[in-house]
């Protein structure tokens, strides 16, 4: 029970904490790199480098007054922020942090990290209804519409990942990786599932449900306080969520790369994990910097035109050399 | 077709290109001055804090015309003129509302004898509003500000005690009007 195991309560504790603190960390990750890279300091002023800025951020947030519109839904207005972090929380069930570190060890662990965040696109469509703000409905409009479509060739552009580790099990993709990591025969598959994982997390340069410069905050206009907080943290678990999904399925997980195994394998799967997904996080956040946001008509034939085409085609020439391996 | 291929290619390859650029940001010298910690260079020129200037020789420069009064856009200066035994003139009372300023600079444009000035200090906030009105002894300095020799009364033409007409620095002596008669 409290030895590391996948599913042993130190597992469990261990991952929570992890993922819960990381993702606070983010807000202040996010606004110091962002700092650097304008030329800014960022927030370096609570605590040792601004360390504690999440502190800070989230004790406003919580004493902020939590308004409820008088012109809203109120159940649903109160249910759409709770989905979002419960759903991404529940998607690192299945996520292999390292050899014996897991929640869960399921066979359709990709299938499942689908579902929730099919469940995701919930939180941003409820969250615009409810609201009866005009802002807010386009928001919660665009947010379906993106995460629907751009949903279907994220699953598309995984399934040579699926048909080369022959298993939707998280951990038995990564340790089929052993030979050599799946970002070499599946570049193609990388990139769409990249493109349409920020499209799917609603990530700059796909933040077109909050859009500040067209529709006000899109589906979140009209939540305060913790509320907004919980939209906003659970933006920054699903960043947190593809950070390491995207190590998992292309880039090894938790091996080592060149046999650069340091110490216990527990202990070096993690390091190894966690510099991986910190890699992807400094990328997400330098997508943010850099990138500007395309409009909606563009975000849409970008996707069914290019997108989805470019994971078709992946998959029809690895099912294609698989098959004349005879697997 | 290959077109259509070139052009994906190339709009993945310009956002590339950025993403190098911006990173590329992160390794250069901040523009941040961290202000509390870190004065920043002031300028000269600045227009901060209203200072009321003397001459070289000590005396009060204002003589009370009213013209930054009348040249400033938010009506925040006040004056009163008085006179001392010498008839110079000076202003009474001489108040700036600081919460209406807005630091334009007419004033110290307006001023015929330099005495109204601006200077680079801009650290002004106050806890109560009341002290944000300054009076003459708020403002009025000990030395001459930007402009070192300048005395209005050496320089004009009007009399005051000590100094009569024609007394003035390059100033001739006034013209006897009747003994030009022919």
């Amino acid at each position: 029970m409290f030895t590391f195991e996948v599913g042993s309560l130190l597992s469990i504790a261990f991952v929570l904490g992890v993922v819960l603190v990381a993702a606070a960390m983010l807000i202040w990750v996010e606004r110091r790199l962002l700092g650097f890279f304008n030329e800014r300091l960022g927030p370096n002023r609570v605590g040792p480098f601004g360390l504690l800025q999440s502190l800070a951020d989230v004790g406003k947030l919580i004493t902020k007054e939590d308004w409820i519109p008088p012109f809203a839904d109120k159940a649903s207005f109160v249910i759409a922020p709770l989905i979002i972090p419960i759903v991404m929380l529940l998607s690192f069930a299945v996520i292999p942090f390292a050899p014996d570190v897991g929640v869960m060890d399921l066979n359709i662990g990709l299938l499942w990290i689908f579902a929730m965040a099919g469940l995701a696109a919930y939180s941003a469509m409820l969250g615009g209804l409810a609201s009866n703000n005009k802002f807010a409905l386009l928001g919660g409009l665009r947010a379906a519409g993106q995460m629907i479509s751009y949903e279907v060739f994220m699953g598309i552009s995984i399934l040579g990942v699926v048909i080369l580790g022959d298993s939707f099990n998280m951990r038995e993709i990564v340790l089929a990786q052993e030979d050599g990591w799946f970002i070499i025969p599946q570049f193609f598959g990388f990139v769409v599932f990249l493109i349409a994982g920020l499209a799917e997390t609603k990530r700059w340069p796909f933040d077109l449900p909050e859009g500040e410069a067209e529709i006000i905050s899109g589906f979140n206009t009209e939540y305060s306080g913790m509320k907004f907080g919980l939209f906003f943290v659970g933006e920054y678990i699903g960043m947190l969520l593809l950070s390491m999904l995207l190590p998992v399925l292309f880039f090894g997980g938790w091996m080592a790369p060149f046999g650069l195994d340091i110490g216990p394998p527990i202990f070096s799967g993690l390091f190894w994990m966690s510099v991986k997904t910190g890699a992807f996080v400094v990328f997400f956040i330098l997508v943010r910097a850099a990138l500007a946001r395309p409009r909606y008509d563009q975000l849409m034939s970008y996707g069914w035109l290019v997108m989805l085409p470019l994971s078709l085609l992946n998959l029809l020439i690895t099912g294609a050399i698989v098959l004349s391996q005879g697997a | 077709m290959l077109s259509a291929i070139g052009k994906q290619v190339h709009v993945i390859w310009t956002q590339i290109v950025t993403l190098a650029l911006v990173f590329s940001h992160m390794f250069r010298k901040k523009d941040t001055v961290e202000y509390p910690d870190v004065m920043p260079y002031m300028f000269p020129r600045w227009r901060g804090r209203i200072i009321l200037t003397r001459d070289p020789d000590g005396e009060e420069r204002c003589v009370a015309c009213n013209l930054c009064a009348v040249a400033c856009p938010v009506d925040c200066i006040a004056l009163q003129k008085t006179e001392d035994e010498n008839g110079r003139w000076y202003p009474e009372f001489f108040r700036i509302n600081f919460s209406r300023c807005i630091m334009c600079g007419f004033c110290e444009e307006a001023c015929p004898t330099h005495a109204i000035q601006l200077t680079p200090d801009f650290e002004m906030a106050e806890y109560v509003r009341q002290d944000m009105v300054w009076e003459k002894e708020h403002m009025l300095i000990n030395g001459t500000g930007k402009y070192h020799d300048y005395n209005f009364y050496k320089v004009a033409g009007k009399s005051i005690g000590g100094k009569g007409k024609g007394e003035a620095r390059n100033e001739l002596p006034p013209v006897d009007r009747r003994s030009l008669l022919p």
